[in-house]
């Protein structure tokens, strides 16, 4: 608890950081527009967003939008309750698209909950397994394949394995569309259907890439176990290998590839950037792509504090989960 | 007898439309159009950037357009004013357009003339943060003399009076929809933003910014029998080869736009049999722009500053020397740029105003081909010697070039080639690519803007809206100078200054028959080339692709590509 | 006389003991049947990459128009480009930049992470700093904070050491200064772990000293999560220098590396196949040879692997 609380001055001292980082940074809201529009037309531009204030009150002003109108919001849309003059208060609202940023994020949280949550629920699910029997079988040739597989899975980056994968699956076979379709609702079979095939290239390219960085920690992490004393002593006491292994080597295991599962979550949230970009899932990851390079400061900065959140909440519950899988590890 | 003739009339009448109509409204099903980077906004007022343009270009119309040729057509007006109709005052201060009638909204609502002053006093209001103010000035009033008419009025005489509701950077929006929404509350208006009602061919059903919008046919649409589709998405995401990809090669979309990809890139997806390539050229040239002034980092805050007088304080090392300039532009190979990276897309340019037709200069083409020999003979007549590099140098300056432009495959070969080309001439260069959101971002903390030109040469595209050259030509007048004292705003990025340019400009502003400002443009033009203050390299052309299934696309550079939308059909 | 010769043959001794334990090291390494072939890979790739260009003399950015996306020629094994460039004068110059990135800024990310992980999981003091710390790099925009190190620096350095030290510099900084989290928690959470195990106890009854700790006993069990992360850092910095130079970030364009050249080439697949392939190739095969060398590496160090 007294963890959960410092978290707080963390996030703020994060967010100020971030907001910094982005009001230094060099792009402008104004730089995508054609040449034909003139200079000073830019200048009403900046003004209009608000720009033309110092920096610390438009960090005061996103405090207090992101902490108290914003949650006063959803609090007035989901459950009807209503604090205060709804329509006084000022929202969060992009600059690139003028409408409030927790509606794009919205939005867009299904479709990248799908392909990249999926893909690294997929990915996990591949890469324990393959780290385990690995591990156990260390320089056979299962191990080998999948060393060669994961090394190359990991070394290869997805623009160029999603570029591969559609060549053959959308350009030569037509199997899958190469273009994901947000409008798409799942309601009959046939649409189903339609999802999951527009699904499977976006969420096996990732899943690989996933796959391969956790099976090689998972791999390591078994062979360190593997000759410690207590495995010897579970042997002599004649319990069974799969029991020695899946019960006490693998508990102790998973330690490390739950501080990366810890990491990946949040990273979930935040889109796979080039994946999306890819297939055109346009999900969180494009959303934040372009806000970056629009320099739409609310929506990247609201985006990257709701990351730092989850982050922070992930790596705190990381710790928690230490202690259960070793109770031999305490904080106090 | 006359019942007869009547009769006759008739019936050639109803052959002759049932012949002309074959397409219903709404018979041709689903269009897919992909736009790989996507509109954020339906409100082009609110953006200013081509992608929300075109989107919002089959909802909201202008009362006059332009064709694929750069000729102005009555789009929602009846015709367009001219002297000669009446309908630009002699005086050239005012311009009255008429509308057409029967005209509805999407919503069944009348179209009139309330909308087209709303939409003027909407963009004009100094808290709406419009990006298209620049289309409107001049104008002191709007006024709607009836229902169906229009009168704009000028301050001063304007000789080219279509800048206002031409073209698909002023579309008029509806008045009963977007009233409430004009000054600062134009931010929150985000229903009005993202579902404009329209009189064009289609409405928006679901519009997902950065994503996808749903268009369906506008049941209130002028043609009866148009659009041909029902539904149209326009998708977006992704980048320019996959967007070709997507209609060349697997046939998934039917319209991709913007596709500047390398020209073999295109021909071997064309191969597939799928979609055709189009390209259509208006007036946009790459070009390189010549620092006048010096960049050199040691001079801090005086960086490309111009300090008075034709640039003598603060002169370019070396590229202040004419016979360096010209010498640069001899040695460049325009074609081999043009075949590399632009294929049917570009054209050698000597000039940098090589569109409409009848402003482009024949005065220039020295530079149509290489001559590595005249640039080494001009360097050496100069003083400028090979040392021992290989670099040509006088008085301990070194011909050795930052060359910068923003980041793309097409312009970074371009680059490359440009430096292997003056490695010719004895001059080195140092190639530099950045970020196109901060190279074309005006953040004056940045030094990496194209206005601050904290390097020896850039290179970047520009053009204008519209066909009339005179803002544009006005763009390389002494005031127009970035510096420090104006924030860098400013679009003579050379620095170059000359007293006789800024008369001509001026003229230019008060002239008003149409021969003696083509004159006046051209004679801007050679002199701005014949100073080599810019070096013009390609005259480009935009590039699109569209499905062979479908026909009536119109590829058009001087408007909307989408402009003649409600003619397309699938075949 | 004889003290000093006594001394003389004691620290001899001492010497050769010492040696005998890194020797110990090396046998175990060479019986690695993976991590030899690792090594001989790996040593081909570097040799390839700084002596080829002795032998393949094209100038890597040398031009040709006449001769764009061509096949594979004699005089141009791998094809050329679409500006005409030789793609295999391109690959050799690009293999010096993209290994030596790719090795410093391993190594930079690697030691800070191990550094912060075995601070953070053995001092409890400085636990919560240093993890908030983590948190926060973890939390940064990337591309926005690239922006601003550009921005501050890059024309410092440029003045400095010129346009391609000065960059090569400013990039393994940026890339080592934004890869070290991973590394950080994994050695964390594994020191949590181990310093609670019965040999470090007994370590501390008997008064070791803290660094001796954590050098004797703590480093060494860690040192397979260490490796991974090395092999994957390698790889991740190869790939993040061709992202930075499209950010203006990077190298000038017109200098090729492995990650710009594979990313480059990607548009071209279908031309001239062998502009993605190779780059492709040799980044894994880099990739998997420092992987197989720290496998054996790891497994020459462990004491309990050694006598097996």
């Amino acid at each position: 608890m007294r963890r959960l609380l410092l978290a707080i001055p963390t996030l703020l001292v994060i967010s100020f950081i971030i907001f910094a980082i982005l009001d230094l940074a060099p792009n402008d809201p104004t730089g995508n527009l054609p040449m034909t529009v003139p200079p000073e037309v830019r200048e009403k531009i900046r003004v209009s967003l608000g720009l033309d204030q110092p920096m610390h009150v438009r960090f005061g002003m996103w405090l207090i939008q992101f902490f108290v109108n914003e949650p006063l919001n959803i609090l007035h849309e989901a459950f009807g309750i209503s604090i205060g003059d709804a329509t006084e208060r000022t929202r969060i609202l992009s600059w690139a698209t003028r409408s409030p940023v927790i509606d794009l994020i919205i939005q867009r949280t299904p479709q990248t909950l799908w392909v990249v949550g999926l893909s690294y629920l997929f990915g996990i699910l591949i890469a324990i397994p393959i780290g385990i029997v690995s591990a156990y079988k260390q320089y056979s040739w299962f191990d080998q394949v999948g060393t060669f597989i994961s090394m190359v899975g990991f070394s290869v980056p997805t623009f160029f394995t999603g570029m591969v994968a559609i060549i053959i699956f959308s350009v030569q076979l037509k199997w899958f569309p190469m273009i994901y379709d947000t409008t798409l609702s799942v309601d009959s079979w046939q649409n189903f259907v339609t999802q999951v095939k527009q699904m499977i290239m976006p969420v096996s390219v990732l899943a690989l890439y996933n796959a391969s960085q956790l099976s090689r920690f998972m791999r390591a992490s078994i062979l360190d176990n593997l000759n410690l004393d207590y495995v010897r002593t579970a042997r002599a006491k004649g319990r069974s290998e799969r029991v020695v292994l899946l019960i006490h080597v693998l508990r102790n295991s998973l330690i490390p590839v739950v501080t990366l599962i810890a990491l990946g979550i949040p990273t979930i949230f935040s889109g796979a950037i080039i994946t999306e970009q890819i297939f055109r899932v346009n999900g969180l990851g494009q959303l934040l792509i372009i806000a970056i390079e629009g320099a739409d400061i609310p929506l990247v900065q609201t985006l990257t504090f709701l990351f730092a959140i989850l982050i922070v909440l992930f790596n705190l519950i990381a710790d928690v989960v230490y202690g259960i899988l070793d109770p031999r590890i305490r904080y106090d | 007898m006359k019942n007869i003739f009547t009769l006759f009339i008739t019936f050639t009448l109803v052959v002759s439309l049932v012949s002309f109509v074959h397409a219903k409204r709404g018979s041709d099903g689903q269009l897919n159009l992909l736009y790989w980077q996507a509109p954020s906004t339906m409100n082009p007022n609110l953006s200013g950037g081509t992608k929300e343009l075109e989107a919002s270009s089959v909802v909201i119309e202008p009362l006059a357009r332009y064709d694929e040729k750069g000729n102005m057509l009555p789009w929602l007006a009846e015709e367009i004013p001219t002297v000669e109709n009446g309908g630009v005052s002699k005086d050239l201060t005012s311009i009255t357009w008429k509308i057409k009638k029967g005209i509805k909204w999407s919503d069944g609502t009348k179209f009139t003339a309330d909308d087209v002053v709303f939409t003027y006093e909407y963009c004009t209001h100094p808290d709406t943060g419009c990006s298209h103010t620049n289309y409107y000035t001049g104008i002191s009033s709007v006024k709607a003399l009836d229902p169906h008419t229009v009168k704009i009025e000028f301050n001063v005489a304007k000789p080219f009076p279509y800048s206002a509701f031409v073209g698909y950077n002023t579309p008029i929006i509806q008045k009963a929809q977007f009233d409430g929404c004009q000054g600062a509350k134009a931010q929150e208006c985000t229903k009005q933003n993202f579902y404009p009602i329209g009189t064009g061919p289609f409405k928006v059903v679901d519009f997902k910014p950065n994503d996808v919008i749903v268009f369906e046919a506008n049941p209130n649409y002028r043609d009866p029998n148009k659009p041909a589709f029902s539904k149209m998405v326009f998708k977006g995401g992704g980048d320019a080869t996959s967007a070709a990809r997507a209609v060349l090669e697997t046939g998934e979309m039917d319209y991709a736009w913007n596709l500047q990809v390398e020209p073999e890139i295109l021909t071997k997806m064309e191969q597939a049999g799928k979609g055709t390539v189009v390209s259509a050229f208006g007036t946009a040239v790459e070009r390189l722009m010549v620092n006048f002034s010096n960049p050199d980092s040691a001079l801090g805050e005086n960086r490309s500053e111009y300090m008075g007088g034709n640039n003598t304080r603060n002169a370019h090392p070396f590229l202040s020397d004419y016979n360096v300039r010209r010498a640069l532009s001899l040695a460049i190979e325009r074609q081999i740029l043009v075949d590399a990276g632009y294929g049917q897309a570009g054209k050698i340019s000597c000039n940098v105003l090589p569109a409409p037709a009848i402003y482009a200069s024949t005065a220039n083409d020295e530079c149509k081909t290489q001559n590595v020999a005249e640039a080494n003979r001009l360097l050496d007549a100069a003083g400028w010697k090979k040392g021992s590099d290989g670099i040509r140098q006088k008085n301990g300056v070194r011909i050795s070039i930052l060359y910068q432009t923003s980041t793309n495959s097409v312009r970074q070969a371009t680059q490359a080639f440009i430096k292997e080309m003056w490695k010719q001439i004895g001059v080195e260069t140092e190639l530099r690519n950045i970020s196109a959101s901060v190279f074309f971002g005006s953040d004056p903390g940045s030094p990496d803007t194209y206005q601050k030109f904290y390097s020896d040469i850039e290179m970047y595209t520009n053009t204008f809206s519209g066909t009339d050259p005179e803002a544009y030509m006005a763009g390389w007048t002494c005031s127009e100078m970035p510096q420090k004292s104006n924030k860098w705003a400013g679009n003579n990025m050379p620095r170059w200054c000359n007293p006789a340019y800024d008369a001509l400009s001026v003229k230019m502003s008060k002239t008003a028959a149409l021969k003696d400002r083509i004159k006046l443009a051209k004679s801007m033009n050679d002199m701005l080339m014949q100073d080599y203050a810019m070096i013009p390299l390609i005259h480009r052309g935009d590039v699109s692709a569209h499905s062979n299934t479908i026909s009536g696309v119109r590829m058009n550079s001087w408007d909307s590509e989408l402009w003649n939308i409600a003619d397309w059909t699938r075949k | 006389m004889t003290d000093i010769a006594k001394f003389e043959e004691l620290s001899q001794e001492a010497v050769s003991k010492h040696r005998s334990l890194w020797g110990d090291v090396w046998i175990q390494f060479r019986k690695h049947k993976g991590a030899l072939t690792g090594v001989f890979v790996f040593s081909f790739i570097t040799l390839a990459v700084f002596i080829g260009p002795y032998i393949h003399d094209i100038d890597p950015s040398a031009i040709n128009f006449k001769k764009r996306n061509l096949g594979p020629t004699l005089s141009h094994p791998l094809g050329t480009d679409n500006i005409g460039h030789d793609t295999l004068a391109q690959m050799l110059a690009g293999g010096q930049v993209s290994l030596a990135v790719g090795f410093l800024a391993m190594m930079i990310a690697l030691i800070l992470g191990t550094m912060i992980g075995i601070l953070a999981g053995f001092i409890k003091s400085l636990d919560g700093p240093l993890m908030r710390l983590t948190d926060l790099f973890l939390a940064l925009p990337i591309l926005p904070l690239l922006l601003v190190i550009i921005l501050l620096f890059r024309d410092t350095l440029r003045t400095l050491y010129g346009p391609e030290a000065g960059i090569f510099m400013l990039i393994v900084f940026v890339i080592g200064i934004t890869s070290w989290m991973h590394t950080a928690r994994i050695v964390r959470s594994d020191v949590l772990g181990i310093k609670e195990r019965e040999f470090v106890t007994a370590a501390y009854s008997i008064g070791t000293r803290k660094s001796r700790i954590i050098f004797r006993h703590i480093l060494p069990n860690i040192l397979s999560p260490i490796m991974v992360s090395a092999t994957l850092g390698i790889a991740n910095a190869i790939i993040t220098e061709s992202a930075l130079s499209f950010l203006g970030l990077g190298f000038p364009p017109d200098f090729p590396t492995w990650g710009r050249l594979l990313y480059d080439g990607a548009n071209f697949i279908q031309i001239t196949p062998s502009r993605v392939i190779w780059p492709g190739l040799f980044i894994a095969l880099t990739v998997l040879s420092v992987n197989y060398i720290g496998d054996g590496l790891r497994d020459a160090l462990d004491p309990r692997l050694r006598g097996r």
